[in-house]
């Protein structure tokens, strides 16, 4: 194979795990690979959530990009300035140029508060939050220490988002944490959302809903933010209609890196990248592929789907540079432990086709699907060192592949009488 | 899935009123769908710009676009879009374009 050279777009969990995975199946002489991002901190996002409830400092889920990458990987910090798909180009901010034979874009998804009307206004990070970055995760978790009373309201405004139960998981907590600090009666909890349910999928939006209600934490369905006042301290639905609260959590507007709308024929409105949702190759170029958040696939935007799109992807790559046909499908797999409270999770699994069910994980001996338990709580905490260890230098995991797995599972009856 | 009758015709439905065969939609259906789905009719141009931009995307790329699709690519604004389809933009207008509920991402 004459030595080809290719330029991975940022080196969050998909540009790390595929650098590392291609740099093992590939030599030096046959594939250069150079990989930018614009900081030098990669946080582990599931620790997130855990940050404003005290149960994880900000120190302990964030690691050097550069320390994850194997030897024989280059590795850049820049910005990006853009993408020339017609000349095979990227241009940085620090005024360099990257030639490539192949591009992977994984620059994932950044959240948007200044496409919310007021969002930006002086309540922010005052009576106003997010937890999905580590500066609003952690000037939230300042805010909780003193909040003991009042009406606490959890509000995504549209998707795509990423890890879409986490907003239901941080109202799970904030029952649990306001519990342990002996002042639940006083805090009012109301999750918002633009769904007609508590979650996408029916089997698991009927659970989690029971379990909202079992929580006590009030459920407002079908509201369209429009505007978050941040002084008056209510969120305006595009109808009229208002939510008010003390204290608001948010999830901003998701999309693209910026660059992609600097680059003519790359992206989507929103800036994702339209591509195969089994092959992950670009309807852009041939010779661009994509891993993780940036795709614009009916998809999860989620690690455990970037873990399990990373195997396909590096298969994929081989075969398109040897010229073979790509063979190895992307099921849209996704696996994700939802922390529902006192040391305990759920844990569903499903993919493109298949809702998730309840039954075991992996196979009839394993963790319990869509049903709370300690052992998910444990898998959920024990998945972190995994992540640095397993995930990101590529190591495959004994007995879970990338695609969905069927055994264990308990098929749903859809027809008669229940 | 069932069968329904508009504008005069037989046409097969999902159980959320979706049509099934996007090819049997006409424009004739659009005014009785928007009255069953609770959209002030007469449909004015603004609501045809929205309803003919879904049917573009959706016989282009497969599946109609969301609010924010639509918000930034269809000529009208979120705002308006809430006027003019005030439950939901987009499920509303695949409805009365005649074609399957738009693809979001879970």
């Amino acid at each position: 194979m004459k030595r080809q050279r290719m330029v991975i777009l940022g080196a969050g969990t998909g540009g790390t795990l595929a650098a590392n995975r291609l740099r093992k199946r590939f030599p030096t002489s046959e594939l250069e690979i150079d990989i930018v991002d614009q900081n030098n901190q990669h946080v582990y996002q599931p620790g997130l959530l855990f940050v404003p409830f005290g149960l994880a400092d900000p120190d302990d889920i964030v690691r050097k990009r550069d320390r994850q990458l194997h030897k024989g990987i280059n590795y850049h910090e820049s910005g990006i300035e853009s993408v020339s798909v017609d000349a095979n180009e990227v241009r940085l901010t620090n005024g360099s140029t990257l030639n490539y034979d192949l591009l992977l874009i994984s620059t994932g998804t950044k959240l948007l508060p200044e496409e919310t009307e007021g969002l930006d206004g002086p309540g922010w990070n005052k009576d106003v939050f997010t937890f999905y970055d580590l500066p609003g995760a952690t000037a939230l978790a300042e805010r909780l220490e003193t909040f003991r009373s009042g009406h606490l309201v959890i509000n995504f405004f549209d998707l795509p988002i990423k890890c879409p139960v986490a907003p239901l998981e941080f109202a799970f907590l904030a029952d649990w944490y306001f519990h342990d600090k002996g002042v639940r009666d006083d805090v009012k909890i109301t999750y918002v959302t633009p769904l007609d349910g508590a979650f996408t999928k029916p089997a698991a939006s009927a659970t989690l809903t029971h379990l909202l209600e079992e929580k006590g934490i009030n459920l407002v369905t079908e509201f369209n933010t429009g505007e978050v006042d941040t002084v008056g301290r209510k969120l305006i639905g595009y109808d009229g209609t208002e939510v008010e609260f003390d204290l608001a959590v948010v999830i901003p507007l998701h999309g693209g890196a910026d660059y992609v709308h600097n680059s003519p024929g790359l992206g989507d409105e929103l800036g994702f990248i339209p591509c195969d949702n089994k092959t992950l190759q670009s309807k852009v170029r041939p010779n661009i592929f994509v891993l993780g958040d940036a795709a614009d696939i009916p998809t999860s935007k989620a690690g455990s789907v970037t873990h399990f799109e990373g195997e396909v992807l590096v298969d994929n790559i081989d075969a398109f540079l040897h010229g073979r046909d790509m063979v190895e499908r992307f099921d849209g797999h996704a696996n994700c432990f939802i922390e529902t409270g006192y040391s305990k999770a759920l844990l569903i699994d499903f993919n493109y086709e298949t809702e998730p069910l309840p039954g075991h994980f992996p196979g009839p001996v394993g963790l319990p699907l869509l049903k709370e338990s300690r052992i998910n709580h444990l898998g959920k905490l024990m998945f972190q060192s995994f992540y640095w260890h397993g995930l990101l230098p590529g190591r495959d995991v004994p007995g879970i592949g990338s695609h969905m797995p069927k055994s264990g599972k308990h098929e749903l009856q859809t027809s008669g009488k229940s | 899935m069932t069968i329904t009758q508009l504008a005069g015709k037989p046409v097969e439905v999902n159980d959320e009123g979706f049509l099934v065969d996007p090819t049997e939609w006409t424009e004739d259906m659009a005014t009785e769908l928007a009255d069953l789905h609770g959209v002030d009719t007469p449909l004015t141009d603004r609501h045809w710009v929205v309803i003919n931009y879904m049917r573009k995307e959706y016989f282009e790329n497969g599946t109609g676009a969301t609010v924010r699709k639509l918000g930034k690519a269809s000529g009208v604004n979120t705002k308006e879009l809430f006027q003019l389809f005030p439950k939901g933009p987009a499920k509303l207008s695949a409805m009365i374009a005649g074609i399957p509920k738009p693809k979001g991402c879970i």
